[in-house]
């Protein structure tokens, strides 16, 4: 799998109530989930995302709850591909899980500035950006089938 | 066959094969539980998906502890629809508004084993530790998968041993313990990890204390943090006329851990974590300043009989500040009940706290004690990042409950052994 895009970058320890505030989860529209992607950080930060597939981060991104809004809000946002230095566990199987890819490389989540752009090839775990090239650990295969799947719903629905 | 981790040999059993840390494997767990605040998009994803029969009901439970009593349409509207839920698939574990927080129920009334895989769309589904459970957090959809299918995916956490030596000083808890290693490792310690808690400091702490270091291990970055079973468990499940065996939630000797720490519990001092994340912590002599105008004591982080205890102690014969307001949110309604009968509920009502239904309380942010812009919060819960209790304009700091207490007196942060 191959996602080249425009990332925007957000910074360290972001946790799910900066990704997603409590406030919103009961919406279930996704559209509306996509207005208040990252308004946590400000009001302003949902309308910084458009324009951008890929999103970067530092240490951390997503600790705190298991609210999955966090990682479905990007999706919707238009988000498809997450980069950072380290995700929480719950972060990192909600974005899986709902078929968002996430590379976590601290090499490369050194690096990200925002509003450039950055070439990915997720089953190689080799990124291009700036001019280098980076190597990752490929998420395992199982992993990587859910993604492709676009996610675990579309197994439920299968099965 | 090769000394395991508790880890491995929970996944080992639940799997039934053989598994190592990193391995990545297909599971069925023996419960898997969802909160209020997920009923509904479970039951959206199963609608989407066509899903008309769960593959283990008898497995699933369902507690309304996020916002109960409801405090919107939109909230009440979940409850009803988890009910409807419920009645429809054969759900027998329905807990209802003012039963209390799932993680408490579990262990309280012996939902979950010793050695058993729990999930729970919560966070905090680490506290099941504490009985020497696998209890890990799932998102809504993996949640919904897991009903329908009975299986999921799960890493094989690697484990991190932590050994608990000496004893906490008086004025002192395992809140403070667990803001140490906070404070000294951070909050990406356990990262994708579970914890086994050993050592001679462990095996003294009752199982409120292990619910609040498990509970907390997820600020750690813990998948799991647990200790193994051991008398104090067996114990536990005794006083509810239930027999367990321990073996089964017991690592083997000699088994490989990806790193060992030791933590002094006798050299902790009351410490708070500081706006805006888990790991800022700082003596709570060194905030003494620092003007409060809400104190929250509950949570499934410290919302048990003991820590209720340990409040009313300090509350007894005080007032709380004028400004400030105290709530004190019972982690459940067995906690109530016997808070109630030793007079501690009377003691802070006397004192000037406020009582709400037993409950998550305020400190998801959803109902029941959102922050005023500006406004600081002392609280016993686990997370102070920003926005956490419903408003990103005000501070979260984070201490134990004699801590809270204390500050509530005062008015400012304080240490409850200057009292």
């Amino acid at each position: 799998m191959r996602i080249a895009g425009m990332m925007r970058v957000i910074g360290d320890e972001i946790s799910s109530d900066l990704l997603y505030p409590g406030r919103y989860l009961t919406l279930s529209d996704r559209t509306e989930q996509a207005r208040h992607a990252l308004e946590g950080m400000g009001a302003e930060w949902p309308g910084r995302l458009a324009g951008f597939t890929i999103l970067g981060a530092g240490w951390n991104l997503g600790c705190g709850s298991s609210r999955e809004q966090a990682a479905t809000a990007l999706l919707a946002a238009g988000i498809r591909l997450v980069i950072a230095r380290s995700t929480s566990r719950l972060f990192f199987r909600n974005c899986i899980n709902n078929g968002l890819p996430v590379v976590t490389c601290e090499a490369l989540g050194a690096v990200l500035h925002d509003n450039s752009r950055i070439q990915v090839n997720l089953a190689a775990g080799r990124a291009e950006y700036a001019g280098q090239s980076y190597q990752f650990p490929p998420l395992p295969q199982t992993l990587l089938d859910i993604v492709r799947d676009g996610g675990l719903l579309a197994r439920m629905a299968a099965s | 066959m090769k000394p395991q981790t508790l880890a491995e040999k929970i996944l080992t059993r639940a799997s039934g094969k053989s598994v190592e840390a990193h391995n990545i494997i297909d599971i069925t767990p023996d419960r898997c539980f969802t909160v209020d605040d997920t009923i509904g998009a479970i039951i959206r994803y199963h609608r989407d998906a066509g899903v008309t029969r769960l593959a283990m009901p008898e497995r699933i439970g369902i507690f309304c502890d996020h916002y109960a009593p409801a405090d919107s349409a939109e909230h009440a509207s979940d409850h009803s629809a988890g009910r409807r839920y419920a009645a429809a698939y054969g759900i027998r574990n329905f807990f209802e508004v003012g039963q209390g927080i799932s993680h408490q129920i579990c262990v309280e009334r012996g939902l979950v084993m010793p050695g058993e895989l729990v999930f729970n769309s919560d966070s905090h589904t680490t506290t099941l530790g504490a009985v020497g459970c696998f209890g890990t957090g799932l998102g809504a959809l993996e949640t919904a998968y897991v009903w329908a299918t009975g299986r999921i995916w799960l890493r094989v956490p690697p484990t991190i041993r932590i050994r608990l030596e000496g004893e906490l000083t008086p004025g002192v808890d395992a809140k403070d313990a667990c803001l140490a290693l906070l404070q000294i490792y951070g909050a990406m310690l356990a990262t994708y990890c579970a914890i086994e808690f050993t050592g001679p400091g462990a095996e003294r702490l009752n199982i409120a204390s292990r619910m609040t270091l498990c509970n907390m291990g997820v600020e750690l970055g813990a998948k799991t943090a647990f200790f193994a079973a051991d008398a104090v468990t067996e114990a536990h499940y005794e006083s509810l006329g239930m027999t367990i065996n321990a073996k089964v939630a017991q690592p083997d000797p000699g088994a490989t851990y990806a790193r060992n720490i030791a933590l002094d519990l006798s050299a902790i001092e009351p410490l708070v974590a500081c706006p805006h994340t888990v790991d800022n912590v700082h003596t709570a002599l060194s905030q003494q300043g620092i003007a409060i105008n809400q104190a929250f004591l509950g949570s499934c982080t410290n919302g048990r009989l003991e820590d209720l205890r340990a409040a009313a102690q300090i509350l007894a014969g005080r007032r709380i500040a004028p400004g400030v307001r105290m709530l004190v949110t019972p982690a459940s309604s067995w906690v109530l009940e016997a808070a109630l009968r030793e007079g501690l509920i009377q003691t802070m009502l006397a004192a000037g706290a406020t009582l709400t239904t037993p409950g998550c309380g305020a400190c998801a942010g959803l109902h029941l004690g959102v922050l005023g812009d500006g406004e600081v919060c002392i609280s016993s819960s686990s997370r102070n990042f920003q926005g956490r209790m419903g408003n990103a304009n005000a501070a979260i700091y984070l201490a134990s409950p004699a801590t809270t207490a204390a500050s509530a007196v005062t008015g400012h942060i304080t240490d409850p052994r200057t009292l």
